[in-house]
């Protein structure tokens, strides 16, 4: 039995040192030579300065940007605090939540007040920090963008068209918008 | 558009199941391969680092143990790992490296670290604490990578065992633990994680030992991102069916999910070490027919899984008619992985003992969210945890031979082994453990102040579902959560971890003495008189076994959580 509590001590060692040291190394290594950017966290610079990561949805309330979905990450879109709402779909903040965000989403475009709403522009991510939209949430926000930005529709479109994506490999996940890509291609306009 | 959507969700759904279920002959093969010591295409690398590890630990590879002995290794393994990881856990806030301290605003408690180190050790990788909130790299690195690595192996290692216990007659041992710990971590989770985790990286995730970023935002404001060594954790976590995540969200995170196929080539980790165990189980008793029929009963109660959860997520959520919304409910879900990848991971993981889900269960409709509920309850029966899963739905199995043996009269037995009054007991302890654990525990939760401080953002139903849910996630040693249960505290940190060593050590205990009385056992021709074990009819009996098992320990519970919820609508 001593000989066995031996190998169990030693082995919980040894195979932390194999598993908890050299493989994470090892992969340190490969990210490093491969995929350097990617693995420092896919960041954006602007200007030489950091403006944000591929893949972490930032805060945009401003009407020349295009907006993000609801953020239950801190007070929005914190990327130190990652999160949802955890309502349940009985919960009655959640409903009020829901009603109240698609009142503020519809006046913001300029949608009539029983228009339809995308859902996931009146829903809060599960990370708090969803870098995508849905492409309907998107061309409802163009008019609006448009307008801001002394811009036509048609330019906005095009630009809306170019950060969309289908379907991964054709039949993964859901098709999407990178809100920052866009906004960051929208001010690369001027 | 919500048709194609519809048809565009099945789609994946069937690739999924079909890439298992190719996956089970040839992954199942190399499992044999491993285990029986036979050659594999690994060896000219592998061999001189076994060879090493066995000197320096002292093995000797050609001395077999007991069952008893075999269990007790495993037992000794898994608690010198939480006693490693305990005292990580406590020590980690003189560890150097980032976060910086600001950040780390959820102390380490003792229970806390308690129930992580339990929750680890047991690949239940419960999350009781918000990663980014919580933990320093190297203690993700040093302690959780590595205890991901080592349970996952020491689970694959006990279900081989297990199955050595059917495919071996008149055998005093059944193999000896620190060698299959150690083919299981070189011939399989380590080499499987390496590639893994560099496909992650290509697809986004960050491995850095970096400060959290500071951005300037496009407007102007600030927004600090957490970084941290992700990849390292994403892959293993769930290969090893563990589960627990890097940040807080998990893998609804982008920064450990960023992409449908980072998420689909998570899943696929999940559930194919699992199903193919089916195979190695066929294939190493002589009955290979065996083994794919419990693959197909696993496959079969997958897709009703799925089928069920879909339709109630990708539904306009009833409460929110009348605000004209369009879309299913998203609430707690990512974009990029909309109904049709979140509804998939919720199964995958329920069913896959796997705490890793990419959406939040606390926000899914009463009969979504009874989906990955149900799956845990039925005690990871549905391709389940790495090893332990395969032992679960093998056991149920035992379950149905018995019933259908009193049905019509003929001794019980299968694969040969003759399932008398001690196995038969084995078999329905190992039935009961779970409702009793889960029920008991529920029912004190509810009963007491401590365990109702918990419910800080549902109430009724829902509250009770998310408590219910607490601890079959815990008994399952899956470890997913509906997060609306504060579970920070010393009542749920020290309940949940009795689950999670119930749900480790007494179903293995009980397993593994089944196994060791199998292996003793010579092994019975098969007669006219033998129940086949490998025909649709006994497909369906096992099904119906693991059904009505669950539903006479479970329904009264569910009755009172989601049947209650979704009738108040």
């Amino acid at each position: 039995m001593t000989q066995h509590l031996r190998a169990a001590i030693l082995s919980v060692i040894l195979l932390t040192l194999l598993t908890g040291c050299f493989f994470p190394l090892a992969l340190f290594g490969l990210g490093r030579v491969f995929f350097h950017d990617r693995a420092e966290g896919s960041l954006v610079t602007r200007g030489g300065v950091v403006a944000g990561s591929r893949w972490i949805g930032q805060s945009f309330t401003q009407p020349q940007y295009f907006h993000p979905r609801p953020s239950a990450a801190g007070t929005g879109y914190d990327g130190t605090s990652s999160g949802g709402t955890n309502l349940g779909p009985l919960n009655k903040k959640l409903i009020d939540d829901v009603r109240q965000l698609a009142d503020e989403y519809r006046r913001n475009n300029g949608l009539a007040p029983d228009a339809v709403v995308p859902v996931d522009a009146v829903t809060r991510s599960g990370s708090g920090l969803d870098p995508h939209i849905s492409p309907l949430n998107a061309a409802l926000q163009v008019p609006r963008v448009a307008r801001a930005r002394g811009l036509s529709e048609d330019i906005v479109r095009r630009l809306l068209a170019d950060c969309t994506e289908g379907w991964q490999w054709g039949f993964l996940g859901n098709p999407r918008v990178a809100v920052l890509d866009l906004n960051l291609a929208l001010d690369g306009l001027r | 558009m919500v048709c194609a959507n519809y048809r565009m969700r099945w789609l994946e759904y069937l690739i999924f199941i079909a890439i298992v279920v190719g996956m089970a002959e040839p992954v199942g093969s190399y499992l044999v391969r491993v285990f029986e010591g036979q050659r594999t295409f690994l060896d000219f690398a592998l061999l001189p680092v076994e060879s090493l590890l066995h000197h320096w630990l002292g093995v000797r590879s050609r001395h077999e143990m007991s069952a008893r002995r075999y269990t007790q290794c495993f037992l000794l393994f898994s608690a010198a790992g939480t006693v490693g990881l305990f005292a990580l856990l406590l020590a980690q806030r003189w560890l150097p490296g980032g976060p910086a301290d600001r950040y780390l605003t959820t102390p380490m408690t003792w229970d806390l670290a308690a129930n992580t180190a339990i929750s680890f050790s047991t690949t239940t990788t419960w999350q009781a604490y918000g990663g980014e909130t919580t933990l320093r790299y190297l203690t993700q690195l040093v302690g959780l990578v590595s205890q991901n690595f080592l349970a996952g192996a020491a689970g694959l290692a006990l279900g081989i065992a297990f199955i050595r216990g059917f495919a071996r007659e008149r055998s005093p041992t059944i193999g000896n633990f620190w060698v299959d710990l150690i083919r299981a971590l070189l011939w399989v989770l380590l080499p499987v994680a390496l590639v893994g985790s560099v496909a992650l990286i290509w697809q986004g995730v960050p491995l850095n030992m970096a400060p959290f970023t500071d951005v300037h935002t496009l407007e102007g404001g600030a927004q600090t991102i957490a970084q941290g060594p992700v990849a390292a954790l994403e892959f293993i976590k769930n290969l090893g069916t563990n589960g627990g995540g890097f940040f807080n969200a998990n893998g609804a995170h982008p920064y450990e999910n960023p992409t449908p196929l980072a998420n689909f080539l998570g899943l696929l980790a999940i559930v194919v070490l699992p199903a193919s165990l089916t195979i190695t189980f066929g294939k190493m008793t002589g009955r290979p027919r065996a083994g794919w029929l419990l693959l197909a009963v696993m496959a079969v109660l997958f897709a009703g899984g799925l089928a069920l959860c879909d339709w109630a997520e990708a539904a306009v959520p009833p409460q929110l008619a009348g605000l004209h919304i369009a879309g299913g409910n998203m609430e707690g879900k990512e974009v990029r992985f909309g109904i049709g990848d979140s509804v998939l991971a919720a199964v995958v993981t329920s069913n896959g003992a796997t705490g890793s889900y990419n959406s939040m269960h606390g926000s899914y409709q009463p009969v979504g969210v009874m989906v990955p509920l149900v799956n845990m309850l039925l005690g990871e029966v549905i391709f389940g945890g790495l090893g332990t899963g395969l032992a679960s739905m093998v056991m149920t199995a035992l379950v149905a031979v018995f019933l259908g043996g009193l049905m019509i009269g003929r001794t019980p037995e299968y694969l040969g082994k003759k399932i008398a009054a001690a196995e038969t007991r084995l078999a329905v302890l190992y039935a009961l453990l779970t409702p009793k654990v889960i029920l008991l525990l529920t029912g004190l939760a509810l009963a007491t102040n401590a365990g109702r401080a918990g419910l800080v953002t549902n109430t009724g139903a829902h509250g009770f579902t998310e408590v219910l849910f607490a601890y079959a996630s815990s008994m399952a040693n899956n470890g997913q959560t509906m997060a609306g249960l504060n579970a920070n505290s010393v009542f749920y940190n020290v309940t949940t971890a009795i689950a999670m060593l119930a749900g480790r050590f007494g179903l293995a205990a009980l397993a593994m003495a089944l196994a060791g009385r199998f292996a003793n056992q010579r092994r019975w021709p098969t007669t006219v008189g033998t129940l086949p074990s490998d025909s649709v009819m006994f497909g369906i009996l096992v099904l119906g076994t693991i059904l009505l098992v669950g539903a006479l320990s479970f329904l009264p519970a569910l009755a009172l959580g989601p049947l209650a919820e979704a009738l108040q609508h």
